[in-house]
């Protein structure tokens, strides 16, 4: 008999789980360059690798306290966003798509490659630098919460400080929407040159985007390995696209759309892989082996996000009406 | 303003020049001036304007057949293109070299062939975009409110102001891409009244707009130059070039081949040249020797 229990309370975790913070921040940073902007950046996944490694080696090889950590971190996916775009952001959008891409494959060979190990662990990649996070946790051990939701004490603070961040992330991005500089970049979106022939800097506020995003795509990747350890290969194009179909399921220009477009799809990532692990096992698919049930997940999940991009193609917190426009 | 329903005659500018009307006259008091500007593409030549005035305080026509180079002379004027040689000022300030933005905040506004309004933008936010200087357009300031809340109620304002004059404040809570095409003109050239330029460079003001929104339109363009704004315009349509403006300059394969009054401009002979071809009066039949022959044969094989 299948565990019903069991599967929703792994899946109801995934609501609040780290790694769910951890992509809301990324696609949030994501809602800015595409939704927002209209740069299309694949690369976000070079982004997040920046955050993880620049943290955990600022904290590993040079000993760097948790706030300068982070700064060498977000300094490092500053100096990202330059180099990519000084060359690419006065042409058509496709080439920073082309341009970021390849960059954010290029940063993870390197981080791959033996030559490096001593910095960078190579493909076992880095652990050991969660030290100064736990250090700074207010919580007292011991073990809290109820029902699926029940954790220790570091559990509970990376819970706590990613999700702050998210929120105050989601906070800023909201308040710098609504003002005139949010006006100047949905405008370069819409007809670039039209918002330059208005007298405004396009290159500029192209930058700025890009690097805003780029930092909330290094937040994102520092509370990414706050439960587990720096691996490169968790750092492939994939990850760009998973996000990518959070912001989508979300809403592209929204603020709340790749929060909550996160949480649906942590949750019904768990949900469809406990149910296909233990359907298999009690036998209700006898054609199937468990490591087959184990990749059938990204297919059901697959599915499920073209249900919503054909029936509900503005995203869950899209305005229908900006739709009927979409050339 | 001149919006009562009925035509009104514009009063015309004159004196604009000194000397004999010319390609590159001289004039009174020039606003443009540009000098041996050259763009080519690869081995066309689309611009080649030896010198070139634009006079202050009129409305001047940039007018020639298609293909003549306007839009790109256009173009280059503002900073969206880029010439290989020659040099341009406006308002005494060298324009080489001034990226696109920097010339509009110089005060020269144009606008585009193909209308850019901005869509999935408010038409309010359209206007609102338009003004120079704002605050809140710096990232920092943007997350404080109130450093700018004040300046953007004034901008709005102004907006709800100009938008009332273009009669589309009904519309300004609709998105841009719900307008038509004309009202997407007339937004256009609301949205760069905004900035108070001193020059306005219209690209073809009247294409697809609908013959009921013509007429204002054009009352809107000469309200522009009795608001002391100084107007070109590239345009196709001869009737409205006849009706509004005080100077015509005509291109014809990236050259100025005239200049002048409307009236006198449209019967110089380089300009029915530059429309008709510079041998449209000469007997076609010399230079189409094989077709007169094979016609011949034709005539008599049927004897």
């Amino acid at each position: 008999m299948i565990d019903w229990i069991q599967i929703f309370s792994n899946a109801a975790q995934e609501l609040i789980s780290p790694t769910t913070a951890a992509y809301a921040l990324a696609a949030l940073g994501l809602a800015i360059h595409f939704g927002y902007t209209g740069l299309l950046n694949f690369g976000q996944a070079g982004f997040m690798a920046l955050g993880a490694y620049g943290f955990a080696i600022s904290t590993l090889t040079f000993g760097f306290p948790v706030w300068a950590s982070v700064l060498v971190g977000i300094g490092a996916s500053v100096v990202f966003a330059l180099i990519l775009g000084i060359p690419t952001l006065r042409l058509r959008a496709d080439y920073l798509a082309i341009v970021t891409i390849a960059a954010a494959e290029i940063l993870r060979l390197i981080f791959t490659t033996n030559t490096f190990d001593d910095v960078t662990g190579s493909a076992s990649g880095l652990q050991g630098y969660k030290g100064g996070i736990a250090a700074l946790n207010p919580i007292p051990p011991g073990t809290y919460g109820f029902g699926p939701f029940t954790y220790n004490a570091y559990d509970w603070w990376i819970r706590i400080l990613g999700w702050t961040v998210v929120i105050l992330a989601a906070l800023f991005t909201w308040s710098i929407m609504r003002s005139p500089w949010g006006r100047v970049i949905k405008g370069i979106r819409e007809d670039e040159d039209a918002v330059r022939a208005l007298g405004k800097n396009v290159y500029s506020y192209k930058m700025q985007s890009l690097i805003l995003g780029g930092v909330f795509g290094t937040l994102a990747g520092m509370i990414f390995i706050l439960p587990r350890a720096v691996v490169p290969a968790n750092y492939q194009t994939s990850l760009t696209f998973f996000i990518y179909a959070i912001l989508l399921l979300g809403g592209a220009a929204t603020i709340l759309g790749p929060i909550v477009g996160s949480m649906i799809f942590w949750v019904l990532l768990s949900f469809f892989s406990g149910f296909m692990a233990r359907a298999v096992e009690a036998g209700w698919f006898p054609f199937m082996t468990q490591v087959q049930a184990g990749q059938l997940r990204f297919i059901l999940v697959g599915i499920a996000i073209m249900l919503l991009v054909v029936f509900r193609p503005q995203g869950i917190f899209g305005n229908k009406k900006e739709l009927s426009f979409v050339r | 303003m001149s919006d009562n329903g009925t035509p009104t005659t514009p009063v015309k500018t004159t004196g604009l020049h000194v000397g004999e009307p010319a390609p590159g006259v001289k004039k009174v008091d020039p606003i443009i001036v540009a000098d041996g500007v050259k763009r080519t593409f690869g081995g066309l030549t689309a611009v080649d304007v030896a010198h070139v005035e634009i006079p202050r305080g009129a409305i001047t026509a940039l007018i020639g057949p298609n293909g003549a180079g306007k839009t790109t002379f256009f173009n280059l004027l503002t900073g969206f293109d880029k010439p290989d040689e020659g040099k341009w000022e406006f308002d005494g300030r060298s324009l080489a070299h001034v990226p696109a933005y920097r010339v509009a905040r110089m005060g020269l506004i144009r606008t585009f062939q193909l209308t850019k309004a901005l869509g999935l933008l408010t038409v309010l936010d359209n206007m609102k975009l338009g003004a120079k200087q704002q605050t809140g357009e710096n990232l920092f300031r943007s997350v404080l409110p109130f450093l700018w809340r004040k300046q953007e109620e004034e901008i709005e304002e102004k907006a709800k102001e100009i938008l009332t004059r273009f009669k589309l404040d009904a519309k300004q809570e609709d998105y841009a891409a719900s307008l038509s095409g004309g009202q997407r003109k007339l937004l256009e050239m609301a949205r760069a009244l905004m900035s108070d330029p001193t020059l306005v460079m219209l690209d073809e003001p009247m294409a697809g707009v609908n013959p009921a929104l013509t007429q204002s339109l054009l009352d809107h363009i000469l309200d522009l130059k009795s608001q002391g704004m100084t107007v070109l315009f590239v345009e196709h349509d001869m009737h409205m070039v006849r009706h509004i403006a005080d100077w015509v300059i005509v291109m014809a394969e990236g050259k100025i081949v005239a200049e002048g009054d409307p009236h006198e401009v449209m019967s110089d002979p380089a300009v029915i040249d530059a429309y008709l071809g510079a041998h449209h009066d000469a007997d076609l039949g010399d230079s189409d020797d094989e077709h007169v022959h094979a016609m011949k044969e034709l005539i008599d094989d049927e004897q």
